[in-house]
């Protein structure tokens, strides 16, 4: 294949211009837009999922305090909760907001490969949200089935929301699904197809890499998820019996026979462990990039970094049933999944060690980006190092269910990728709006937000060491849980609502700020990758004015010896500005040209 | 400067708050102390690396922060410590993950001794079964579920005649033995764990999960139930007693067979007849209750619920301190010899005929309707009526004003906590979804409602 064919056509190319203001911020084709809309309505989805949990953490550190919270509320709430926060909230704010910001920017493309379809995703991911928020204004409320849908008691009286609540749902994520296949496939052969002149694969931003392998994983794994909502729609709805076996309901025997419930749990978690990753390695991404520009210096073992992304991504198809060790299913299994979950650290491990040697020898710029930076390695440090108790199947036995599970999995791929989230908005704030945000008013939104989540999760792991199990309405009285773990419930309830208000520190600073912060000047961090490259900040439609930049190096050639500021911009020549030819290091060699 | 002094910090914070948290496993009770050791080596490699990870950390942050004058390194790759750290990491992981396989094998292999018993999910109750003297279970299937055949045992299966039925959530099981849980369910996912025991597996609809463990500790222990299974996955508790050999055989031998609960002779509605005249004083010639004296209806209540109030009001677990008119109840219960006795009685009053009684309490119906068809409708069912199923009564077309005094008595404690009210545990975290008495009154006006 010629190399870099589409960026040689760039003059042939239309660029759907918009006409009119409907076509440049309603429905436009502006690769940079579409992220705005698509992250604008995942935030969205994100409020709503953070004022149910701390509406179902009231209940638990306060029982009965709020006079709506009933079991069935409380059910649906945490059932919504988990739903919107994994797939409405983090998948598409990381896939289609950041994925679509920036990777035509950090391709050096003028936009997405199809931008019509790109529009297209966002109004159908936009359709999939209404159906979702209306199954909490039909008769029964939304779903209560926990945001694993397992069968049979999703549509079974007895779970709340079982009749509308969770036909809205499957439709809603059936749709999703539509919405992100047709993002995911612009994102995946806009890397593929559509870099400019010079920029080959090992020369991408780790960010790129990080969203492009999330991407390709949604496109094999959203399909397993697809597939189960429309066989469980058809359970629901025309009485099949994919996942029914011969059940009771109420005192009744139902007209189903011969369905397996474990089936949908394995689709499920075909589907769910890799949306771990989905959510994970775009966050990875993000993060050495911003690790990186303020620590003045090249991110450590670029190679070993680019590899374990696509070690991991690969992994994550081959470890699901560490989600139903106690599900079950036969036991053999165990031994197989352990396995390949434990192995899954060593890839991840090496990418904290590169993160924390990224750092080792740099000048460390302590800004706001930065803070959420570092306050990521240790919150994933944290959590990674907690799914080494889950993935080992023996320690499961004890800890599933409970809320070891909760404090484990809300560090590595809540509060974590979150962390990386307000990292990566801050840093990119600049090139976004052209504006500076409030330095200030940032950091005390890190050091309430951090340590708040902190107070929140290291706590609920020792709940969870108690045998305190998770999706509990009330404890009520045990033999073996104190009484003392009530109060560290209300202590966490407390903690909770502190950080959920300290948000509104970062609405405020983005929203102020897009009004009254600094201007901002070119590059404001001195960053070497090409998004911080283009003649106009913020970019224009078609990002690139009259030429298409060429790349003549990777995104990280900070402090370079012999080099005349501490970073060289990626589309600098040669010519101008040395390139460093170590012995130990050559990224272009590995992959020629002639092979892209 | 200060994030590196915070992350410090919260290294040592994190280490603190371990050692003096008191919130660790509760004792064990089971003989899988390779699991426990499993959790402690898992515990100490990763609390190391935590450690070095995070105070390296915050060491970087603060020997490189940046200053005037100074310039970061260039430092691409550095192969030999790439591989370095990927072989240390590498040996870590064996550490954690060698004693994890090979515990896991002792858990799939059911040791040869191990005798069985089964459990039996349902929204929202336990039961169990053990094996006879033939040490077989019978073949159950849902099909077969009644009333008079809860585990659904297939009456032509002779391995299942002997078969000991508990219909109850208390179970027994000896010490120092090897055991067996073949787990079953007949609507969703269910999960039986004991704490003390360790392990815990999902009771799957369709198919047959199995656990095993040997309890070394006597003791009496909380069965929760960790698979969420619908809205009242959290009331669904459940106990074993851990006991000698031979106290097990002496609790056994009290559980009736299951042939024997087939062959009950009918219930003898004549002598049930001649009981009820010390009943008829106060709850009246058919049933129909009165409220000046205390009394609710009793007519169109299902029979399996008023026995088990009767024999609930003869053992003391209903009408307890604060239950003023329930200590009456037991003294006019304490009348009925035995069983059968209980049992004729029930059938007699099964025999009244059933008309609703005149509604008492008013309140705000759609109101009502909401609290009703989100938390209550799940056992009591939609129209009320009630099910043996779920253990819910019937309400509709019963005294409201009862309804409304039992409520409240399940709100302060009167009813429901007594060890052996396992029914009544589940109403006292259910009845909370009503907020007062004004939200009470609600739900007894829709309840009237739907005997109209």
């Amino acid at each position: 294949m010629a190399y870099v064919p589409l960026a040689d056509q760039d003059k042939e190319m239309e660029m759907h211009h918009p006409h009119n203001w409907v076509e440049e911020y309603v429905f436009s084709q502006d690769h940079k837009v579409i992220a705005i809309q698509y992250g604008s309505i995942a935030v969205f989805t994100g409020i709503v999922g953070l004022t149910l949990s701390v509406l179902f953490r009231l209940q638990l550190g306060f029982p009965e305090s709020v006079d709506f919270i009933d079991p069935n509320f409380y059910y649906q709430a945490v059932t919504m909760h988990g739903m919107i926060m994994v797939v409405y909230f983090l998948t598409a704010l990381f896939l289609g907001g950041f994925g679509n910001y920036m990777i035509p920017l950090m391709c050096g493309a003028r936009d997405m490969v199809f931008p019509f379809m790109n529009m297209l995703s966002v109004w159908t991911f936009l359709i999939s949200v209404i159906i979702l928020m209306a199954s909490f204004f039909v008769g029964g409320g939304p779903t209560g089935a926990g945001w694993t849908l397992y069968p049979p008691q999703t549509a079974m009286e007895g779970t709340p929301g079982h009749d509308m609540g969770i036909v809205l749902m499957l439709i809603s994520l059936a749709v999703f699904i539509i919405a992100t296949t047709m993002g995911g496939l612009n994102y995946a052969v806009t890397v593929l197809q559509y870099r400019c002149r010079g920029l080959t694969m090992m020369r991408l931003p780790l960010t790129v890499w990080g969203i492009f392998v999330a991407t390709v994983l949604a496109l094999f794994a959203f399909p397993a998820l697809l597939v189960a909502a429309i066989m469980m729609l058809f359970d629901t709805l025309l009485g099949t019996s994919f996942f029914m076996p011969a059940v009771i309901e109420a005192g009744q025997p139902l007209d189903h026979n011969g369905g397996s419930p474990l089936l949908f749990q394995h689709l499920f978690w075909f589907f769910g462990h890799p949306e771990v990753y989905i959510v994970a390695l775009p966050a990875f991404g993000l993060v050495s990039d911003v690790l990186s520009t303020h620590a003045r210096k090249n991110i450590f073992g670029y190679r070993m970094m680019v590899w374990a992304i696509v070690a991991i991504g690969g992994l994550s198809f081959i470890v699901w049933a560490h989600h139903m060790y106690v599900s079950g299913m036969h036991p053999y299994f165990g031994f197989f999944f352990a396995t390949t979950t434990l192995i899954i650290a060593v890839p991840t491990a090496m990418k904290v060690y590169n993160w924390v040697l990224t750092l080792w020898e740099g000048d460390i710029r302590l800004n706001a980006p930065m803070y959420f930076a570092i306050g990521f390695i240790f919150t994933f440090i944290h959590g990674g190092l907690t799914g080494l108790f889950l993935g080992n199947v023996v320690i499961d036995l004890p800890l599933s269910d409970t809320y070891f599970v909760i404090a484990h999995f809300h560090m590595v791929m809540g509060v974590s990728p979150i962390l990386v989230l307000f990292a990566a908005i801050y840093h990119w704030y600049p090139l976004m709006s052209g504006r500076m945000f409030n330095e200030k008013i940032a950091k005390l939104h890190f050091w309430l937000t951090f340590l708040g989540a902190y107070a929140i999760y290291l706590p609920m792991h020792y709940l969870g060491f108690l045998g305190v199990p998770r999706r509990y309405y009330v404890l009520g009285e045990t033999d073996f849980i104190p009484m003392s773990a009530q109060d560290l419930n209300a202590a966490i309830t407390i903690a909770a609502i502190f950080v959920a208000v300290a948000q509104l520190l970062f609405f405020w600073n983005i929203i102020w700020s897009l009004k009254h912060g600094k201007k901002a000047e070119k590059n404001p961090w001195g960053s070497a990758s090409l998004e911080w490259q283009t003649p106009d900040l913020p970019p224009k439609h078609g990002n690139w004015g009259e030429d298409l930049p060429t790349v003549y190096r990777w995104a990280y050639d900070y402090s370079v010896p012999g080099a005349h500021e501490d970073f060289i911009p990626q589309n600098t020549p040669e010519s101008v500005e040395p390139t460093v030819d170590t012995e130990h290091f050559d990224p272009d060699h590995d992959q020629s040209k002639a092979d892209i | 400067m200060a994030l590196a002094v915070v992350i410090f910090l919260l290294v040592i914070g994190s280490i603190v708050f371990h050692f003096v948290s008191p919130w660790w496993f509760t004792e064990s009770a089971a003989a899988w102390d390779s699991i426990d050791n499993t959790i402690l080596v898992t515990f100490w490699v990763t609390g190391i690396v935590f450690i070095l990870c995070n105070v390296f950390l915050a060491y970087c942050v603060f020997k490189f922060r940046k200053k005037e004058g100074h310039k970061a390194v260039y430092e691409p790759e550095n192969h030999k410590l790439e591989v370095g750290l990927s072989v240390f990491t590498t040996i870590g992981v064996i550490a954690m993950l060698a004693p994890g396989l090979f515990t896991w094998a002792e858990f799939v292999n059911v040791p040869d001794e191990a005798t069985q018993f089964e459990v039996l999910g349902q929204q929202w109750q336990w039961q169990y079964r053990y094996p006879g003297a033939d040490g077989q279970l019978g073949v159950a299937d849902t099909a077969l579920v009644s009333p008079s055949n809860p585990f659904g045992v297939n009456p032509e299966d002779p391995n299942g005649q002997d078969d000991i039925i508990v219909n109850d959530p208390v179970m027994h099981l000896p010490v120092g033995q090897p055991i067996q849980a073949l787990l079953r369910s007949h609507d969703v996912l269910h999960n039986y764990t004991v704490a003390q025991f360790r392990v815990k597996m999902d009771l799957v609809p369709g198919l047959m999960s199995t656990l095993w463990f040997e309890p070394t500790r006597e003791g009496t222990f909380d069965i929760l139930c960790e698979e969420l299974c619908g809205i009242g996955h959290f009331v669904m508790r459940g106990a074993v007693v851990v006991e000698p050999q031979e106290e097990f055989d002496a609790w056994l031998a009290t559980q009736p067979t299951f042939a024997e609960t087939q062959s009950q002779p009918a219930p003898n509605v004549a002598a049930g007849q001649a009981a009820y005249a010390a009943c008829a004083s106060c709850h009246g010639q058919n049933g129909e209750g009165n409220q000046a004296l205390n009394a609710p209806k009793l007519a169109g209540q299902q029979a399996w619920y008023i026995e088990r109030q009767l024999n609930y009001f003869k053992q003391g677990v209903r009408g307890g301190e604060g239950d003023t008119f329930g200590q009456q109840m037991r003294a006019f219960a304490g009348m009925l010899a035995d069983d059968a006795a209980v049992r004729n009685v029930a059938a007699y009053i099964e025999t009244f005929q059933d008309t609703p009684a005149a509604p008492t309490v008013t309140g705000d119906i759609d109101n009502g309707y909401d609290i009703y068809d989100r938390n209550c409708a799940a056992c009591h069912l939609d129209n009320g009526e009630g099910t043996w199923y779920t253990d819910a009564p019937k309400l509709t077309g019963m005294s409201d004003w009862y309804f409304v005094t039992q409520i409240q008595n399940f709100r302060s404690g009167i009813r429901g906590l007594h060890p052996e009210d396992d029914y009544g545990e589940q109403m006292v975290s259910m009845a909370t979804a009503m907020s007062g008495i004004e939200e009470i009154n609600d739900v007894a006006a829709y309840i009237n409602s739907l005997a109209q």
